[in-house]
């Protein structure tokens, strides 16, 4: 249980999958404009990264290894989450409206998040076992939304001050970043 | 001739990656620790951004536009999976210290932006310039990341001492916050110079 907690711990603070381990950039420069945004995008990204973490490991312990195709994993892990995405959207759309109006337009950009392939891909290369791996997703999600949602507040603060014109936009946003991650950083010790 | 070679000089500074084009940024902060681990992705992307680029183009025609997203992304796996292999066999160093990084140069925005906004309209042999140069400046543009990281984070470039002994390193470019700071300050260059130039050329 305290291997479980401990990992979770590490995969939200001092791994943080953003700032420490440069996952999901994409979309940190995309919607990190508004807080809105923000949540959306971090809520439709953890709905996925859970679901598309579980199915992957699934399709690569039951499919690819028995049949010796573990080579296809690049080419399986992406068709796996397209599909899925395709899949939640169709879902959500017939049995939740509201929640699909509030995601829906961020779920075709989460396919090309490479933060839900490289979670997929960690979790695989780390050799966790089946609720490792979910657990793993869902405290790697958790940790996006915080480091996320932190950037957007305080991205949403530059919009009104003096920021150089040179620096307006992606530099200053990322020196932000930059600065948000030494914060992170001071967990190290924390988890391992 | 002269389009083939505009197309594969416009990657190289008017629409450079990941400067102008703010494509690619994960594995663009992730590798760029050391110069040459820079260079070994950088190749892989050429390789990968120049088959993805000539088959897209090839089969623009035969791939129905409903479909095109998922068909690219497969096109582009494969081309990943030829690179994961080569590499695994050829540069296995290259390989241990890339990691992950190679298998997620399929989700490398740049490589699908190419095809959706270049290759799927374009004749074959520029979208081969097209991809080439894009390839090319997003190369170069790692490499000039890595090298002001490795150098002043380590003093060493290629592995190589290039200052004096007693220069410690400046450990926070190693580190992964280092690497925003240091991207964010090299944008924010890029956007002096290219104005430089821009009143420059109106002053003419």
């Amino acid at each position: 249980m305290e291997d479980y907690l401990m990992m979770m711990i590490s995969a939200i603070f001092a791994n943080n999958i953003l700032l420490i381990r440069f996952l999901g950039l994409c979309p940190y420069v995309g919607v990190s404009g508004s807080v809105n945004n923000s949540v959306g995008m971090a809520g439709a990204t953890l709905f996925v990264n859970v679901l598309a973490s579980t199915f992957t490991w699934l399709v690569y312990n039951y499919l690819l290894v028995p049949f010796e195709l573990e080579y296809l994993r690049t080419v399986a892990f992406i068709l796996v989450i397209a599909s899925l995405v395709q899949l939640v959207e169709i879902v959500l759309q017939k049995t939740a409206p509201a929640l699909y109006r509030a995601l829906g337009i961020f779920l075709p950009l989460i396919t090309t998040n490479c933060m839900i392939f490289g979670v997929a891909v960690l979790n695989i290369n780390q050799e966790n076992d089946f609720l490792e791996a979910v657990l793993y997703a869902f405290a790697t999600a958790i940790g996006f939304a915080l480091a996320l949602l932190i950037l957007a507040g305080i991205r949403e603060r530059f919009a009104i001050g003096k920021v150089p014109t040179t620096m307006r936009g992606v530099p200053i946003a990322m020196i932000t970043a930059g600065l948000m991650g030494l914060c992170f950083q001071g967990f190290i010790g924390l988890g391992q | 001739m002269s389009t083939f070679w505009g197309e594969f000089s416009k990657g190289l500074w008017k629409e450079v990656p990941p400067f102008r084009f703010v494509l690619g940024l994960c594995p663009t902060l992730a590798v760029t620790g050391q110069v040459s681990s820079a260079l070994g992705l950088g190749c892989g992307v050429i390789f990968v951004l120049l088959i993805s680029n000539t088959l897209i183009s090839t089969f623009k025609n035969n791939i129905p536009p409903k479909i095109r997203v998922p068909v690219f992304i497969v096109i582009i796996a494969s081309a990943v999976t030829i690179v994961e292999l080569m590499m695994e066999a050829y540069f296995y160093t290259v390989y241990e210290v890339l990691g992950i990084w190679i298998p997620l140069i399929v989700c490398n925005c740049l490589i699908l932006g190419r095809g959706e906004a270049f290759a799927r309209k374009n004749p074959i042999h520029l979208s081969m310039a097209d991809g080439l140069g894009m390839g090319v400046g997003f190369t170069l543009s790692l490499t000039v990341l890595g090298t002001v990281r490795e150098i002043i984070g380590s003093g060493t470039w290629f592995g190589l001492n290039v200052l004096p002994s007693a220069y410690i390193g400046f450990d926070l470019l190693q580190n992964p916050p280092g690497a925003f700071i240091c991207l964010g300050l090299l944008l924010a260059l890029i956007n002096v110079i290219s104005s430089r130039l821009e009143s420059k050329r109106q002053a003419c």
